[in-house]
């Protein structure tokens, strides 16, 4: 016996089998002792309950959902919420990052000097301080009574009231379809279409293209109105509230705000890295050729530096997707808070910590993917590749 | 043949090279020099000149300022810096913040890079914290966790988190890279697997939830299992850190010193970690300012450190409106530390690059 545990080999096989045995017992030691604790509360473990309806309202559901929905719908509702806000966030912060990012390479001392101090502020702030303070001033806003409407929309401490269209639901995600699609196609025929056709022409087909879809968003709003009402709803005030229009409730625009501010001053770092990773020699080669100073921007550092930045990106964007779970902080129904509220309703706890795992992993996998794709397809190709 | 040197411009030519040379680049000046005095002097006045500082003349002085009312901080500090830590006792509160900020600086410190120095500061600076909150002994009345509050459980926790993740990291990352398929896997499993989720899900579980799956005996306080959870994230985080610096670890280093009849600990512990850790450096301190602010989640599970204890502060009846300042001031704290510890990272990364060239 002495002799086979100087052998390494078995020695080896010995500890892995321990480690992971280890670890399989931990887990289903835990699993064990949670489900008799389970049952002794009343709560059959198994996905049953997915299919009870709920009992408790969402404040924030971009599909219909009541209280007589089931768990299952909820959670779909919730996957949907947190993709919107993130959609929203993400969005809000490139902007902000690529502007500030774009301040920081300048070479101007004063605009440099601006993002910098932009970026050492916000980045250096919590993330959830910076929701909450952005939720409180927006609660802090005047009552829906006493709010100054500008360009018709409204701020009130009950959220922002945005004009809406009067069209059937139907019809509008038919036209924001078209619209993605009109900036998407154009994008789609400059990579596709041959090389040596004459630039002239490829741009005559990008923007038949893009008129194209601009004119099918146009018809299937015109075609989906509803009758007999304006075409948009304006809010407007009726005794002490506001009627009609869109409102966007003070924990989306606090998140989307806070998120974008935060993720902005990450992106900003980034979108600088991807300018600094462009080397002068690249620069100075392009004005030889001629170029002027907006050609060298956007055809030669734009596409050497986003090719720098786009893994370091996506990185940034899955976490700021994960950074999406601080709606619970002021309330906002994301994916996180109805798997926190369904543990506090329904005590399935192991299925429902379950299913928020499997979501996050679904969620961040499909963007990694997501990104990969597109760096593959815009990774510099042939053999001549130098840094 | 003398060389003259031009001739140096003008200021107001020097002026008109840097920032108006282009009328776009006269555009972007004018632009942010207007953002900048528009900003500085916004700030200024709302924040020095027309804000009210003492707490004398109670919110009615407020009111009829247009500035800042800092009299909110002048009245509530207390509450946000120490929470619901006893009124009396609350100088030890202070001390154990002021000796975290002095092991804190004790670590940055290269004389005190060795792994038994920083062991040793970490360890000693800690277990005075706990004392010195904590008391029971040396004639300190006790006080529980439940009543800690403040800045010093934020620091409380964020102490805890780091040394008990850091060696975690380590170890995760040695059995990461470990040569035995099912340790590494299993290993990479687990990190994969915790870096794929948010924080407060995992702060959540650990609160929440795991309770159900222990043992009565092995349960613990919330706050202990909230800073194993905690712990955990960071580790996962650290470990691909750490394993990024092993992998700038030439291979012949770990070869010549199993050569030389090192064993595997005494290769590990001399020759590959050393090394390791001086590549990893930057991201390392990185991830503890990271860290820091991520302690920052615990407020949702409930507990009163600085961010739910400047809720507390203005969130009562006469100082309603004053959530401005209370915000300000706790983002100035984080700031602060936040601030200088990734100067000094960003320090650290220029003196190492030095080495390099």
């Amino acid at each position: 016996m002495g002799r086979l545990l100087r052998n390494q080999k078995v020695r080896n096989g010995l500890l892995q089998a321990l480690y992971v045995g280890a670890l399989g017992m931990l887990i289903l030691a835990g699993t064990l002792i949670a489900r008799r604790n389970l049952a002794a509360q009343g709560i059959t473990s198994g996905f049953d309950f997915l299919f009870k309806s709920t009992g408790w309202d969402l404040n924030f559901a971009l599909l219909p959902a009541t209280a007589m929905d089931p768990y299952w719908w909820y959670f779909t509702v919730g996957i949907l919420n947190t993709l919107f806000l993130g959609t929203f966030g993400l969005a809000l912060a490139t902007v902000v990052g690529t502007i500030v990012g774009l301040a920081r390479t300048s070479s101007n001392d004063l605009a440099r000097l601006l993002g910098r101090t932009y970026v050492d502020i916000f980045r250096n702030i919590p993330l959830i301080l910076q929701v909450f303070f952005w939720y409180a001033v927006i609660t802090h806003l005047p009552s829906p009574r006493g709010a100054q409407p500008s360009w018709g929309m409204f701020l009130t401490s009950r959220g922002l009231y945005v004009p809406a269209p009067n069209v059937g639901p139907w019809s509008l995600t038919i036209a924001v379809a078209a619209i993605l699609a009109a900036i998407v196609l154009p994008l789609w025929i400059g990579r596709t279409a041959r090389i040596d056709r004459p630039l002239g022409d490829r741009a005559t087909l990008q923007l038949a293209a893009a008129a194209a879809a601009l004119a099918c968003a146009a018809l299937a709003l015109l075609a989906g109105r509803l009758p007999e009402t304006p075409f948009l709803d304006m809010p407007a005030l009726q005794g002490l509230n506001l009627r009609g229009g869109l409102r966007v409730p003070p924990e989306f625009s606090a998140l989307v705000v806070a998120i974008g501010i935060y993720g902005g001053s990450y992106i900003a770092e980034i979108v600088r890295g991807g300018f600094k990773s462009v080397g002068t020699g690249q620069m100075e080669a392009a004005g030889s050729l001629g170029l002027t100073a907006w050609q060298t921007f956007t055809l030669v550092r734009l596409p050497l530096a986003l090719r720098a930045m786009l893994p370091i990106l996506a990185n940034q964007y899955v976490w700021l997707m994960k950074a999406t779970t601080m709606g619970i902080a002021v309330g906002f129904s994301d994916f996180f808070m109805i798997v926190a509220l369904t543990i506090n309703h329904s005590g399935q706890t192991i299925e429902a910590i379950g299913l928020l795992m499997a979501g996050f992993l679904a969620i961040n996998l499909s963007l990694a993917f997501f990104f990969n794709r597109i760096n593959k397809a815009i990774a510099l190709k042939g053999n001549q590749l130098r840094g | 043949m003398t060389v003259l040197a031009p001739p140096a411009p003008t200021l107001l030519e020097d002026l008109r090279r840097r920032y108006f040379a282009t009328p776009l680049q006269a555009a972007v000046s004018l632009f942010s020099l207007a953002v900048i005095v528009f900003l500085a002097w916004k700030i200024l006045n709302w924040a020095l000149l027309s804000a009210v500082f003492t707490a004398d003349g109670g919110p009615e002085a407020c009111h009829a300022a247009a500035g800042a009312c800092w009299s909110v901080i002048a009245a509530r500090w207390r509450i946000i810096l120490f929470g619901l830590y006893p009124f009396e006792e609350q100088w030890r509160s202070a001390l154990a913040c002021v000796a975290v900020v002095a092991m804190t600086v004790l670590s940055c410190i290269p004389a005190c890079w060795t792994g038994r120095r920083i062991a040793a500061i970490w360890v000693a600076g800690t277990a005075l914290f706990y004392i010195l909150m904590k008391g029971g002994i040396f004639g300190l009345a006790y006080i529980g966790e439940e009543q800690w509050g403040g800045l010093a459980l934020t620091l409380f926790i964020f102490v805890t988190t780091c040394l008990i993740g850091f060696p975690l990291s380590i170890g995760l990352a040695l059995m990461r890279r470990s040569q035995l398929p099912w340790i590494s896997r299993t290993t990479g499993i687990i990190i994969d697997g915790v870096r794929s989720l948010p924080l407060i899900s995992i702060l959540f579980t650990f609160a929440i939830v795991l309770p159900f799956a222990l043992p009565q005996w092995l349960q613990g306080d919330k706050l202990y299992r909230v800073i194993l959870g905690s712990a955990l994230f960071f580790s996962a985080y650290q470990a691909e850190i750490v394993r990024g610096g092993m992998q700038g670890v030439p291979k012949g280093q770990e070869e010549a010193s199993m050569a030389l009849g090192l064993s595997y600990w005494q290769s590990i512990s001399r020759i590959l970690l050393p090394q390791a850790m001086r590549n990893a450096l930057p991201a390392t301190i990185n991830q503890f300012v990271i860290s820091f602010k991520e302690t920052s989640l615990v407020v949702i599970i409930g507990f009163f450190e600085i961010l739910a204890s400047g809720n507390a502060a203005y969130g009562t009846g006469e100082w309603r409106f004053a959530y401005v300042e209370v915000y300000v001031f706790i983002a100035l704290i984080y700031f602060v530390f936040v601030f200088s510890l990734s100067r000094y990272g960003a320090f650290l990364e220029r003196r190492m690059a030095v080495g390099e060239r």
